[in-house]
């Protein structure tokens, strides 16, 4: 097996392929972003920030931010505590009905989004929920649930709850016990699940396309019209500053998560 | 008698199932309300117009639009699935055979792009591929060829930034099912006398299989419904379900048709879903085990 054969290079060569191929359209969003061109030429001319400026000067990109943030910390807030409560009755319940609900949760990663999209902007345009806030941050929840509730499951499936048990015939109510001895052991899963939901919220496009509006735009809505209209630098601004704090989140989860072992 | 007093256990045991049910009902209601009650308005608005009608689904079958649609949609779905199966097996091959360090560097490059925005994501394919674009650019530079390539704005363009999303969906199951194929069977095929390719053709790919299975099945299916790719980068030619639906309601006001043509996308997903539970367990296909 250690001599180089020809398939093993064959092998080698092709997973080199691939992977930069993975990992091009990822990188080169950055170079693109320093770059002091109006249109886009590889490798750039010069580098400047002036792309970053026009980003962090423009009003509307702005106003568009603090949606998106806004938006994402809402539907953590939201999700999270929601996510564990269902988590943790699936996994402690014996009832029948628990399995039903458990796919039921799972139900936003089955439907197609454009799907789901469509038939929410029905709904909220019967019950004037179109470009509202509230709006937008209740289909973002119910979009980041599954998320929760897959990483909390996870957590609960190593943790032994006779636990819970033993606190509570030694007098703790069902509620302290939960958060004295059961939510510190699957802490790490609920921050990742939390964080999964942010970047879940902060990346959506497609419902944002169909349900927001006016002032309650959130940034990946701006971005795509911008995309169909006119390529401009500035895009790879916002891309590469959104890369880079989906990449810090999903590390802060992913050692968070080794953490709980 | 005995009827009238109270079991205390059943009592606490009833008592328990309405907690756990207390528990998992906001969330259920968000599911009911944002997701159950949407689609099952889909399902209506496609039969009812002032009274019955299967006018919709006829156009579907009828409209030249509608089924060349669908079509061009099932066929990009399959090139796209056949594409990363061969992309991705022999990353999950290498991933399973190397020393641990290694596979979780190739797994990490793998996962990178996936938590990547599908938007940045299709940016970047525009910047590489388009007329001025990095990849021509670079092909002129080295004279390969004297005119520019049409690489997007086009099918092609679609089928490259979607195989690129879509990869990790595939690595990743395949890589979980390869991990599971013992090692002495691979050394017992040798001791018998295979070589490597027979050992690897009549063990090792069978016994991969299931990954196989489940990865095409989320890749077909994610593909079935893709949205921003095909409307980004298909140049308005490469008309995908997804997109139909989109133009139906926002373009032409049909909510009718736009309402029909998501039941039977829906459908064809929950179809294809239910098949391939009869073969592997589902929660494998979602990437939970």
């Amino acid at each position: 097996m250690t001599r180089l054969s020809p398939a093993r290079i064959a092998l080698y060569v092709i997973c080199a392929l691939v992977l930069v191929y993975l990992i091009l359209p990822v990188v080169i969003i950055v170079p693109i972003s320093f770059s002091s061109a109006r249109f886009l030429t590889f490798p750039p001319p010069s580098l400047s920030l002036r792309w970053y400026q026009q980003y962090f000067a423009n009003p509307a990109w702005m106003q568009a931010t603090r949606v998106t943030l806004m938006l994402a910390l809402l539907t953590v807030l939201i999700a999270t505590p929601l996510g564990v409560a269902a988590a943790y009755a699936i996994s402690q319940s014996k009832l029948r009905i628990m399995r039903l609900i458990h796919m039921a949760l799972l139900l936003p990663l089955v439907v197609p989004i454009i799907i789901t999209a469509v038939g929410i902007f029905f709904v909220y345009a019967w019950i004037g929920l179109v470009a509202t806030m509230p709006g937008l941050v209740l289909a973002n929840v119910m979009l980041g649930l599954p998320y929760v509730v897959i990483s909390v499951l996870a957590g609960l499936q190593s943790f032994d709850p006779a636990q819970e048990m033993v606190a509570r015939s030694l007098g703790m109510n069902r509620l302290r016990s939960f958060f004295a001895v059961t939510l510190p052991q699957i802490k790490s899963s609920v921050v990742a699940g939390g964080i999964f939901a942010f970047i879940s919220a902060m990346d959506e496009t497609i419902v944002a396309l169909f349900i927001s509006g006016g002032q309650y735009q959130p940034l990946t809505k701006r971005m795509f019209t911008a995309l169909r209209d006119e390529i401009d630098p500035t895009i790879a601004a916002i891309s590469t500053l959104m890369t880079a704090a989906s990449f810090m989140l999903v590390l802060l989860a992913s050692t968070r998560q080794k953490k709980s072992g | 008698m005995t009827t009238s007093v109270p079991d205390p256990s059943q009592k606490h045991q009833r008592r328990e199932h309405g907690l756990m049910l207390a528990l998992v009902s906001p969330a259920l209601l968000v599911i009911l309300l944002l997701i159950v009650l949407p689609v099952g308005w889909l399902a209506w608005q496609s039969v009812y117009h002032d009274g019955f009608t299967l006018e919709n689904y006829r156009r579907i079958l009828a409209e030249d639009v509608y089924w060349r649609s669908f079509a061009l949609t099932f066929e990009i779905s399959l090139s796209v699935t056949v594409l990363t199966l061969l992309l991705g097996y022999p990353v999950a091959y290498l991933a399973n055979a190397v020393p641990r360090a290694w596979s979780i560097v190739i797994l990490a490059l793998v996962v990178l792009p996936f938590w990547t925005s599908v938007l940045v994501r299709a940016y970047a394919w525009l910047a590489l591929l388009q007329r001025t674009g990095v990849i021509n650019q670079l092909l002129r530079y080295l004279e390969v060829i004297s005119e520019p390539l049409a690489l997007v704005h086009n099918t092609f363009g679609t089928v490259v930034a979607t195989v690129h999303i879509l990869l990790p969906f595939m690595v990743l199951p395949l890589y979980a099912t390869m991990q599971k194929i013992p090692n002495d069977l691979m050394q017992a095929g040798a001791s018998l006398g295979a070589n490597p390719a027979l050992t690897f053709l009549r063990v090792f790919l069978p016994l991969s299989l299931p990954g196989v299975l489940a990865g095409s099945t989320m890749v077909f299916v994610l593909c079935l419904g893709f949205y921003i790719t095909p409307e980004l980068l298909g140049g308005g030619r490469t008309v995908m379900v997804s997109m139909l639906v989109s133009r139906n309601v926002e373009l032409y006001n049909q909510f009718g048709a736009a309402s029909a043509v998501a039941v039977v996308l829906l459908v064809s997903v929950l179809l294809i879903f239910f098949v391939v539970s009869r073969f592997i367990s589902l929660d494998r296909v979602l990437g939970q085990k």
